[in-house]
C-alpha cells in the first residue's frame, strides 16, 4: 500500500483489523505528510511523539481484537479543544503558552477509542472569521489552486486548518466546531465532508467557548461514511455539558443503505439569492436531480425569516461571545501585558485584552458589549433572540409537513483568494455564512457534500438539513447524494 | 443607529480593551457599519414572540449540592502569568 495518508477511516480501518496494515505505519505516512507540507500553515502544533506512543497501544489493542472503529486511526485537532499538556490557544495570542491541564469530553472519547493525535489545527481566531486569516498563526492555505494560476486560497474558516489538512491528507481525519457555518463552509471550500450535528449531540465541555447556544463540533471527513464512523465516537451524554443530550446513539454507519426512496427533500425558494453566480445554481438544480433520480420526492418549500438570520446571528453570536470571553484578563492563564508604573488592575484588563485579541475578535466582543448594555439590550439582543424563534419556527413548520431533509447550497461562491477580502467592509465577510448560519440558529443538523467543481476547478458543495436528532437519515440522505455526484478530485499536490 | 466617537470610547472601556484615541473614529465607522446591517431586524413583526431561551427544549438536570471534585490548586495556577504562595497574583486593587 502505498501514500497510506489518503486513506478514508473506514478502509484504514477495515485494514486494520485485519493485520494488513498497522497503526504506526499509518501513523508514520502522516506524520511524513504533515512534515512535507509546512506551506500549507494547517497545523500550529504537532505531537508526533505522543502519536507514536498512541499508535503503538493502538497496534496492542488491534493484535487483542475487538479494537474500535477509531482504533489507530490518525486525526488532526482543531486548536479550540483543550488537550492535556498540549499546546491549544483558539489560535490567539491572548492564550499563547496555555497547555490546559484537562482533556476535552470530545477529544478524550477519541483517545479512550484508540485515536491518534497528530497535533493541533490551525483556524480563525476563537473562530471567529469565515477565512482563517483572523489566525494569528498566520493563515492556512488551501491545498486548492484556481486552474492555472498560482494565487493563494482561503481553505476557509473557521475550521480552515482542518478543512486543509483533511483536504491535503495530513489526516485521515480532524475535527471543527461550527458556530454559523465553521465546519460547513471550509468543507465546501475544499472538497471534503463537513457535519454538524444537532445542537447538544457533541459535549462543548473542554472546547473554548465561542458563542455557547450555537457552538456545536463536529467530523471534517474525506468521505460521508467516515463522517457517520467518527461522528458516533464523538457523541454521547455529558453530565459536565448542561445542554448535552441525554438520549441513545445509534449507529450511524449502519444508517447508511443509499436507500432514500420516498424521502421528501424540500428546496427552499429564500436560498435562491439575487446576484447567486449561475454555477451555484446549476449545481444546487443538479443536486435536485440526483436526489429525485434516486428516488426521492422534491418539493419547494418557505423559510420566510432566512433574510433576517445573518444579522439575528450578528447580534447573538457577539454578545454571547462579548460574555465568554470575558475570561481572558491575564489573571488566570495566558498572556499578561506589560504595566508602566502606577498602572492598577483596569489597566491591566485593557492593556491585556488590546494585545490580545486581533482586530476581529475585537470588534465583535465590542458589538456584543454594545447590544447587551444599558439600553440597547431589548432593541437589539431581545429582538435578535425573537428573531431566533421565527427562524426556528420556519424550519419545523416546513418539518412538520413531513419534509425529511433540506438541499440547499452549502457557500454562495467556491473559495476567494487571500486578502482578496481584505479592503472590504466586515459585513461582506459575514456574507459567507449566509445558508449555513440557519441551520445554528435553529440548533439542527447539516451536512456539507461535495458536488462539484467550479469553472476555476475548484471544488463546490451542497449542503442537507436535517430534522433534530436524525442525524443518521441525514447521512444516509448525503451518502446517496455522495454516490450520485460521484465527486473523486483532489488537489494537485504543489507543496 | 450610528455610534459617535464618545460612545465607541465607553464600550472599549466596558468591554475592557484599551483603544487608542486617534483609533476611535474608525471603530465607530465600523460598529455603526455593522449595527447598520442590524437595523434590518426591525422589519420583523415580533409581536407577542418570546425570545429564545434554549434552541432545543430540555430540562436541566439536577444534581447533589455537594462537592465531587478539586484539590488541585498546583493545576489551577500552572498556566498563571503571575502566581505566588498559591494566589494568582495581580496589581494592587484596594489603595
Amino acid at each position: 500500500m502505498t501514500e497510506l495518508n489518503k486513506l478514508t477511516i473506514s478502509d484504514a480501518r477495515d485494514a486494520l483489523r485485519k493485520g494488513d496494515l498497522s497503526a504506526i505505519e499509518l501513523t508514520e505516512g502522516c506524520i511524513k505528510a504533515v512534515e512535507g507540507a509546512d506551506a500549507l500553515n494547517a497545523y500550529s502544533t504537532t505531537s508526533f511523539d505522543a502519536a507514536r506512543q498512541q499508535a503503538e497501544a493502538a497496534d496492542q489493542r488491534l493484535k487483542a481484537g475487538d479494537a474500535p472503529d477509531l482504533c489507530g486511526i490518525p486525526l488532526g485537532i482543531k486548536d479550540l479543544f483543550c488537550t492535556r499538556g498540549v499546546a491549544s490557544q483558539a489560535a490567539s495570542n491572548i492564550l499563547r503558552g496555555f497547555r490546559p491541564e484537562y482533556e476535552s469530553t470530545i477529544t478524550s472519547q477519541l483517545w479512550d477509542q484508540g485515536a491518534v493525535m497528530l497535533g493541533k489545527l490551525n483556524m480563525d481566531e476563537f473562530a471567529m472569521g469565515s477565512s482563517n486569516e483572523t489566525s494569528a498563526y498566520g493563515p492556512v492555505v488551501s491545498p486548492w489552486r484556481r486552474q492555472g494560476s498560482d494565487v493563494p486560497l482561503t481553505p476557509g474558516g473557521s475550521s480552515g486548518g482542518s478543512a486543509a489538512a483533511v483536504a491535503a491528507d495530513l489526516c485521515l481525519a480532524a475535527t471543527g466546531t461550527d458556530t454559523g457555518g465553521s465546519i460547513r463552509q471550509p468543507a465546501a471550500f475544499t472538497g471534503i465532508v463537513g457535519l454538524k450535528p444537532t445542537y447538544g449531540r457533541c459535549s462543548r465541555w473542554g472546547i473554548i467557548a465561542f458563542a455557547s447556544s450555537l457552538d456545536q463540533a463536529g467530523p471534517m471527513t474525506k468521505t460521508v461514511r467516515d463522517a457517520a464512523i467518527m461522528l458516533r465516537a464523538m457523541c454521547g451524554h455529558d453530565p459536565k455539558d448542561s445542554t448535552s443530550a441525554d438520549i441513545p446513539v445509534p449507529d450511524f454507519e449502519a444508517a447508511l443503505t443509499g436507500d432514500i426512496r420516498g424521502k421528501k427533500i424540500g428546496l427552499p425558494r429564500e436560498y435562491r439569492l439575487e446576484g447567486m453566480p449561475d454555477e451555484i445554481e446549476k449545481l444546487w438544480a443538479e443536486g435536485a436531480e440526483m436526489l429525485r433520480d434516486a428516488g426521492a420526492e422534491i418539493i419547494d418549500v418557505s423559510l420566510p425569516h432566512t433574510k433576517y438570520a445573518l444579522p439575528a446571528y450578528y447580534v447573538i453570536a457577539p454578545a454571547e461571545a462579548s460574555s465568554n470571553l470575558a475570561r481572558y484578563d491575564g489573571v488566570r492563564y495566558g498572556h499578561r501585558a506589560r504595566l508602566d508604573a502606577g498602572d492598577g488592575i483596569t489597566e491591566m484588563y485593557e492593556k491585556t485584552r488590546a494585545e490580545g485579541f486581533g482586530a476581529e475578535v475585537k470588534r465583535r466582543v465590542m458589538i456584543g458589549t454594545y447590544v447587551l448594555s444599558a439600553g440597547f439590550y431589548d432593541a437589539y439582543y431581545n429582538r435578535a433572540r425573537k428573531v431566533r424563534a421565527l427562524i426556528k419556527k420556519d424550519f419545523d413548520d416546513v418539518f412538520a409537513t413531513g419534509v425529511d431533509a433540506i438541499l440547499t447550497p452549502a457557500t454562495p461562491s467556491a473559495a476567494f483568494g487571500l486578502g482578496e477580502m481584505a479592503d472590504q467592509d466586515p459585513v461582506k465577510m459575514y456574507l459567507n455564512d449566509v445558508f449555513t448560519v440557519t441551520v445554528n440558529l435553529a440548533g439542527l443538523p447539516g451536512i456539507s457534500v461535495p458536488t462539484g467543481l467550479n469553472h476555476e476547478g475548484l471544488p463546490l458543495g451542497l449542503q442537507l438539513i436535517g430534522r433534530p436528532w436524525e442525524e443518521a437519515d441525514l447521512l444516509n440522505s448525503a451518502y446517496s447524494l455522495e454516490r450520485a455526484a460521484g465527486f473523486v478530485s483532489k488537489p494537485g499536490k504543489w507543496w | 443607529m450610528s455610534i459617535d466617537k464618545e460612545t465607541a470610547r465607553r464600550v472599549a472601556h466596558l468591554a475592557r480593551i484599551k483603544v487608542e484615541d486617534g483609533d476611535l473614529e474608525t471603530l465607530a465607522g465600523e460598529l455603526s457599519n455593522i449595527l447598520g446591517f442590524m437595523e434590518q431586524l426591525n422589519e420583523v413583526d415580533v409581536e407577542g414572540v418570546e425570545p429564545m431561551t434554549s434552541v432545543t427544549p430540555m430540562a436541566l438536570k439536577r444534581r447533589k449540592d455537594e462537592v465531587t471534585d478539586g484539590g488541585y490548586q498546583d493545576k489551577i495556577l500552572s498556566n498563571a502569568p503571575d502566581a505566588r504562595e498559591g494566589f494568582f497574583a495581580v496589581p494592587k486593587v484596594v489603595e
